[in-house]
């Protein structure tokens, strides 16, 4: 969402339940139990909200949150769209014959850290003060290196815990702990020279990174 | 394919997820329950207050907790999902910091509970890292011209939360006195703390 423009004035600060109503707390909690009923971590959960047809997705926070479960439960073959399709219907009176549950294929995800927090073995790629260019990558599956910063030079703040590697995870294809960086950039670079100054940090894996040299 | 044809009411389609989770034995309901409650009444922005106020008066604790936030956070007891590791950014005169997450909701659930709905509009995720001195005086906050900002996007594992200024004419007030002035908004860093 970074930078996109057309989205209108930021909400009121107004204090709110987190919950409005009792099946936003059902969707939150659906949730965090899918992600282990489906045997995944947390970035395939954010892939499959990146999956949310785009009017859903706009629509309402906690509904976007139950349909992402729903294709993330699909994704490892717990159960399919239909199966719910189905049982809502019953649940709302309709008579209609339920499906099969479809044939697991969970990606059995060790869980080996807090939370996804892990060890790499090689030291790190960059120092903190490096110049740093972020790939011109474009990730077909789901990616933690946001457009608007994607092509951009900045500079090695911090040394950030190594971490599973969304881009490989989200897709089942294993953990693949990476380094992380805090990486700042003007706001000149991201934006042209008409930016309101500011500085931007942002958290990237190493393999999002380049040196410049 | 989950479209947006299915035309299910979002109450029902959550019954629906539940009981057929319920069902296969892969979730439990009093455990579900449980995660409901413990966020609807134990974890919030009441937690990182007490972490604010905490380091406003004891300058050794405000030293670790700059240097090693999720240490300092969990000597309080504050720590869990999505609070595996916290930075903590302290606003001073010259500095003005403000989080968001622009690719989702990410946001230190230990000490500030689940994101209101500002967090999570696309509004604030669109344009607090493109014109984020517009935002804050759209939010009512009027930085000087002299005030860097620096804005952390959530974009990895990590999760920040913004100590913020103590406000001027407080010296005589109480740890628990302090907690009770500071705001989740000001801990995102979209406000300041008032003064009493």
């Amino acid at each position: 969402m970074g930078g996109r423009q057309g989205f209108g004035h930021v909400l009121p600060l107004t204090a709110a339940p987190p919950f409005a109503e009792p099946w936003e707390g059902k969707a939150f909690a659906l949730a965090l139990l899918s992600i282990r009923a489906a045997g995944v971590l947390a970035p395939a959960f954010r892939y499959a909200l990146e999956r949310v047809p785009p009017g859903d997705y706009l629509a309402s926070y906690y509904h976007r949150w139950l349909i992402a479960s729903q294709i993330m439960l699909a994704d490892s073959g717990v159960l399919s769209a239909e199966q719910v399709a189905a049982r809502a219907a019953r649940m709302t009176g309709a008579d209609q014959a339920e499906p099969e549950a479809p044939e697991l294929h969970k990606p059995q995800m060790p869980s080996g850290g807090p939370g996804n927090l892990r060890t790499v073995d090689t030291p790190p790629a960059f120092a903190v003060g490096d110049r740093v260019r972020t790939a011109d990558l474009h990730a077909r599956g789901h990616t933690r290196l946001p457009g608007y910063v994607r092509r951009r030079t900045g500079t090695v703040t911090a040394i950030r815990p190594a971490a599973i590697f969304p881009d490989s995870a989200a897709l089942f294809e294993g953990e693949n702990p990476q380094h992380c960086y805090a990486v700042e950039f003007d706001s000149r670079e991201l934006w042209g020279a008409g930016a309101e100054p500011f500085r931007l940090s942002i958290d990237l894996y190493e393999p999002y990174l380049e040196r410049v040299t | 394919m989950t479209t947006a044809a299915d035309h299910i009411d979002p109450a029902v389609r959550a019954e629906a997820l539940a009981s057929l989770l319920i069902e296969r034995g892969l979730v439990d309901e009093a455990v579900m329950d449980n995660f409901i409650k413990t966020y609807e009444q134990s974890v919030g922005p009441m937690n990182g207050a007490k972490v604010v106020a905490r380091a406003w008066t004891d300058p050794e604790y405000r030293g670790r907790l700059l240097a090693d936030g999720t240490a300092a956070i969990a000597e309080l007891g504050f720590k869990g999902p999505q609070g595996e590791h916290i930075v903590v950014l302290e606003n001073t005169p010259d500095t003005h910091h403000v989080v968001v997450c622009t690719l989702c909701s990410c946001y230190p659930w230990p000490v500030l509970g689940l994101p209101p709905s500002w967090y999570k509009d696309p509004s604030y995720r669109s344009r607090i890292v493109r014109e984020p001195r517009a935002v804050l005086a759209e939010f009512g906050l009027e930085l000087g011209e002299d005030v860097a900002i620096r804005v952390f996007d959530s974009s990895s594992e990590v999760r920040y939360m913004v100590l913020p200024q103590r406000p001027a004419g407080t010296e005589g007030l109480s740890e628990e006195e302090l907690a009770a002035l500071v705001t989740r908004d000001a801990m995102v860093g979209v406000a300041e703390v008032a003064a009493p």
